[in-house]
Parts: structure tokens; sequence; C-alpha cells
């Protein structure tokens, strides 16, 4: 097995620089969300000198604050719209459709998914700006109703179409690579066989590539869960209409300097990420 | 040539030009609005000018933030980069019992617990370390969220490099730190240069945590300028938000069309099921 010659020692010698990193700015800062969500702690005042232990009642404070459920909705609703429906849709169809196309069409076309996914967020925020301001927006132009201001009327619908936009691109290099382990054989049977796109799909690419589509519908979800780009565009607003949970988490913290009902919040979230993520595995699980 | 085929044809055709103006129309404010007169927030032919340009160029901390995020990302991604090579060769060679489980529990820690989950715990930690406004500090928490991915995606690649090259460098007497950096390395380059571009990519782009971490304008890289840009006395600096936006863009898309050009932009292995 150790053909290298490591040896056990210098093998950990070499994972050891690596997971001492891991350990002090990923697992330390994990665990100690734990215990400061229960306390009192905030960013001034006396409570920052001296917390105090307060245990689960931040946590029950916030399962009644009504701007936590509203934010759990908000981003449960983000979270099915723009990436388990929207990037995984998206993401397929143009795997499946970009595989019959020429190679330069192919090319041009996977080259703008992928720009919009590697553009730094602070600029894409901008372009977007640019699609759904007011009077000079290139969507109201479009559309003829220069008037509308997109991001205060329908701020979660731009937002989840925003983050179709943003997010396509890993779905679609997932899918892509998936599809090219579908053996042609049987795709040409199907063909034979008089089968719609449809049922090709459901019936022969879809037992393939069921795997591929957890782990990609997994790891989708978790980064839209987390993601904080929505504060670039609406910044949670207007009246918390589009404040998903980062940006509810950013607010309570840095803002009303709440750090220890915010870190209880970000329990909670971490709580549902985890939850999300057995759910997967245990889907995972049952294929095999 | 059917009619019915012809149909289909069309509306494929249609279908793709849809999804192609979808994502490209959203860019091309980043191509008109620097050269134009009078940026505005919207698309239109610009009344072609480079005072914009000059006007970027003076801005007291357009070009420090440039700067900045080179030293930030160029930190960040060179010690995900070595650690990670590191890690995953010997997690590739040396079998350690619940490997497999372990870093498939740090991938999902990692993607749940950067984002914004861990915020307040690491503003606190860095606070008390006396390293907010540090951009080594701050590089390295974007490092140390990096790396399990890193580690994740750099393994599959070191499985894929054959042992009996090692066995052979080996027999001829070399050590382990020469059969890593004279055989698998070589071997191994696509994954590294992957995850080097990745990495750069990320930490390029990365908003939150120097967000959180620089306070200090002086020590703010491009992203967080930029948004600075924005919410200063209440309106956007139009002059200089789209050239800004322009030169900011510009390396993560230059490494784009180099590692396109290079790899081709594909998973290889990596990820699968």
């Amino acid at each position: 097995m150790d053909s290298a010659g490591l040896g056990v020692r210098r093998a950990a010698a070499f994972v050891a620089p690596a997971l001492l990193l891991i350990g002090v700015f990923l697992v330390f800062p994990a665990l100690w969300t734990l215990y400061i969500g229960i306390t009192n702690y905030q960013l001034t005042g006396p409570a920052a000198a001296n917390p105090r232990v307060v245990g689960l009642d931040n946590v029950l404070n916030a399962v009644r604050d009504p701007l936590f459920t509203n934010s759990v909705w908000l981003t449960a609703l983000f979270v099915l719209g723009s990436a388990v429906i929207g990037q995984n849709v998206l993401g397929f169809g143009l795997a499946w459709l970009l595989r019959t196309v020429r190679p330069s069409l192919r090319r041009t076309v996977e080259g703008l998914v992928l720009l919009s996914w590697i553009l730094p967020g602070t600029v894409v925020a901008y372009l977007w700006f640019a699609v759904l301001s007011r009077d000079t927006g290139t969507l109201g132009m479009l559309l003829g109703s220069p008037q509308t201001a997109w991001l205060v009327q329908y701020p979660m619908t731009s937002l989840i179409v925003f983050n179709v936009w943003r997010g396509t691109a890993f779905s679609m290099l997932l899918y892509t690579s998936a599809l090219a382990a579908v053996p042609p054989s049987q795709l040409e049977t199907a063909r034979l066989a008089g089968a719609s796109g449809w049922q090709t799909v459901r019936d022969v690419v879809f037992p393939h590539i069921r795997g591929h589509v957890l782990t990609n519908t997994l790891l989708i979800s978790l980064w839209t869960a987390n993601d904080f780009t929505p504060f670039l565009l609406t910044a949670g607003g207007p009246n918390h209409q589009s404040e998903v949970l980062p940006v509810l988490i950013y607010r309570q913290a840095l803002e009303s300097g709440q750090l220890g009902y915010a870190s209880a919040m970000s329990l909670l979230l971490l709580l549902g990420n985890l939850v999300i993520a057995l759910v997967y595995l245990r889907l995972l699980r049952r294929r095999a | 040539m059917s009619p019915l085929w012809m149909v289909r044809r069309i509306g494929f055709y249609v279908l793709v030009a849809v999804v192609m103006a979808f994502f490209a129309v959203p860019m091309l404010w980043l191509a008109s609005a620097p050269f134009d007169s009078r940026p505005g927030l919207g698309l239109r032919w610009p009344d072609w000018t480079l005072d914009n340009v000059t006007a970027t160029f003076d801005h007291p901390y357009a070009l420090t933030s440039l700067v900045n995020s080179l030293v930030l990302c160029v930190i960040a991604t060179v010690v995900t980069t070595v650690l990670a090579a590191l890690a995953a060769y010997a997690l590739s060679r040396v079998r350690i019992p619940g490997r497999d489980l372990l870093l498939y529990l740090l991938l999902l820690l990692s993607s749940v617990v950067t984002g914004t989950a861990a915020m307040v715990p690491i503003f606190v930690m860095m606070l008390q370390l006396g390293l907010i406004n540090s951009q080594f500090g701050t590089a390295l928490v974007i490092a140390g969220g990096m790396l399990p991915a890193a580690i994740f995606i750099l393994k599959d690649f070191m499985d894929a490099v054959p042992r009996s090259y090692e066995e052979s460098a080996r027999v001829f007497g070399a050590s382990p730190r020469q059969v890593l950096a004279h055989v698998v390395l070589p071997v191994a380059r696509p994954g590294v240069a992957t995850i080097f571009v990745w990495a750069f990519v990320n930490a390029w782009g990365n908003f939150l945590l120097p967000f959180l971490l620089l306070r200090d304008v002086g020590a703010q890289p491009a992203a967080v300028l930029l948004r600075t840009l924005y919410d200063e006395g209440g309106s956007a600096n139009l002059t200089v938000i789209p050239v800004f936006s322009l030169l900011y863009s510009i390396p993560v898309v230059v490494l784009y069309l180099f590692v396109n050009r290079r790899y081709g932009f594909r998973f290889h292995g990596g990820i699968k099921s």
C-alpha cells in the first residue's frame, strides 16, 4: 500500500499543516458558534465585557421572532426556487441540449455560462443593478416598463432569477461529465425504439446519473442556503422582504451588535444544513 | 426534412438563443458603461470616452485595493495549493482508518461554515487575536475555508497517479520528498493547476471575509472597495465603478481563458456520486 515509502510519521507531517488551518479557522469557529449562541454576548455595552450564559433563551427567542421565521421561509424559497429547481433544471437542460450542437456554438454558450459563474460577486451585483434598476435598467427597457423597480417590487423573484444566472455553471459542468458516462448504445436503442426526448431522459439517462443528481443538488443547496450575495443586491430589503438567513445573521451581529443572538441563529442554520445533508446521504445510500 | 423536423429544429435554436441572451445581456454593461461619458445603471450605446479610466486611476484607493486583492489572493492561493497537495498526497498513499468519512465531513463542514454561519466567531476570534486589519490573517482564514474542498478534489488526481512510477523511483534510491517533487507533482500537474485556479478565483471574489475582517480602507481588497463606492455618500460613484469593475474582472477572465485553452473546463472525476 505504501508504495511511496512515506511511512505514517511523514504522512502525518504532510497532513498536519492543512488540518491545523482547517481546525483553527473552520472547526473551532463552528464549535464556538455553539458556545456564543448560549450567551448574551454583544458587540458593545456591558454584555460585551462580561457575557452571561443564558442557555437556550436565544434559540427560543429566535424561533418566536417573526423576523427569523420570515427569514427561514425566504431561505427555503430561495434554495428551492433557484438551486433545487432553477440551477438543476437549467444546468441539466444545457448539458443535454449542448451534446448535439456543433462545437463552436457549444463553446460559446458554455463560455458565457462559465463567465457568469467566475466573475467576482461584487461586480456581478452591479451587472444586475444595470439589468433591474428603475428608469434606465435593461429589463425595463426590453419589456417597455421602465417605471418598474424590480429589486424593490419583486425582490425575491429577482434574487432567484439572479442566482440561477450566477450558479448554473456548476450543474452544467457536473451533468456534462455525468452524461458522458451514459453508454451511447443505450441512447441509440432508445432512439430506435422511438422514445421521445423526455422518455429517454427519464428511463435511460436518469438511472445512470441518479448519484450525480443527488450530489449536485446537495452541494448547490448548501451553497445557496449560505450565500451572502443577496446582501449585495438587496441587503435584505425592502422591509425584510428578501432577508435570507445569512443576511439576517449579518445584520443582527454587526448592525445590531447582538452577537449571542446572531450565533444562535447561525447554530440553527448549521443544524438546517446538517439535516439537508443527512437527508441526501440517506437517499444516496438507499440507491446503493 | 419533414415540416415537423424543421419546426423542432427552429424551436431548438430559439431556445439556445434565449438562454444565450439570458447569460450575455447582464454582461454587456461591463463593455459599454466604462467607456460612456454619462455611465449609468443601464444599458445603452456608449458616447465613447476614456475620462472614466483617468478618473479611476486618480481615485486614492482604486489601485491600492487591487494590489491588496493581489496580496490577499496570492497568500491564500499558495497556502491552499501547497498544503492541499501535501495532504492529498499523504491521504492518497497511506491508509488511515475513517479517511473517506473524515474528508466527506470536512467537505460538508466547509461548504456550510465558510459562508456565514461562523462569521460571528471568526470575527470575535480575529478581534481577540488582534488580527483585524491583518491581510495575512484574513488570507489564512480564506485558505482554511478552501482547504477541505481542495484536498477532496486533489486526492482524486493523486489517486490517479500510477504507483509503479513511485516504486521505480524508490528502487533508484529517491527519497519520499524527491518522489513527490519529481514524480508525483509533474504527473498530477493538471490537478494542481485546477486547484490553483479554483482557489485564486474564489479568493479573488471573496467579499464577506475581507468585509468583516479588514475594516481599514487602506488594507481592503477590490471586492470591498467596489462595494464602498456604491454606499458612500448615499449615491453610487458611477464614474469609477464601471471601469473599476472591469479592471477587477480582468484577472479572473484571463485565468479562465488560459485554463480553458490549456486544460479545457471539465470535471475530471473529482466529484462523483
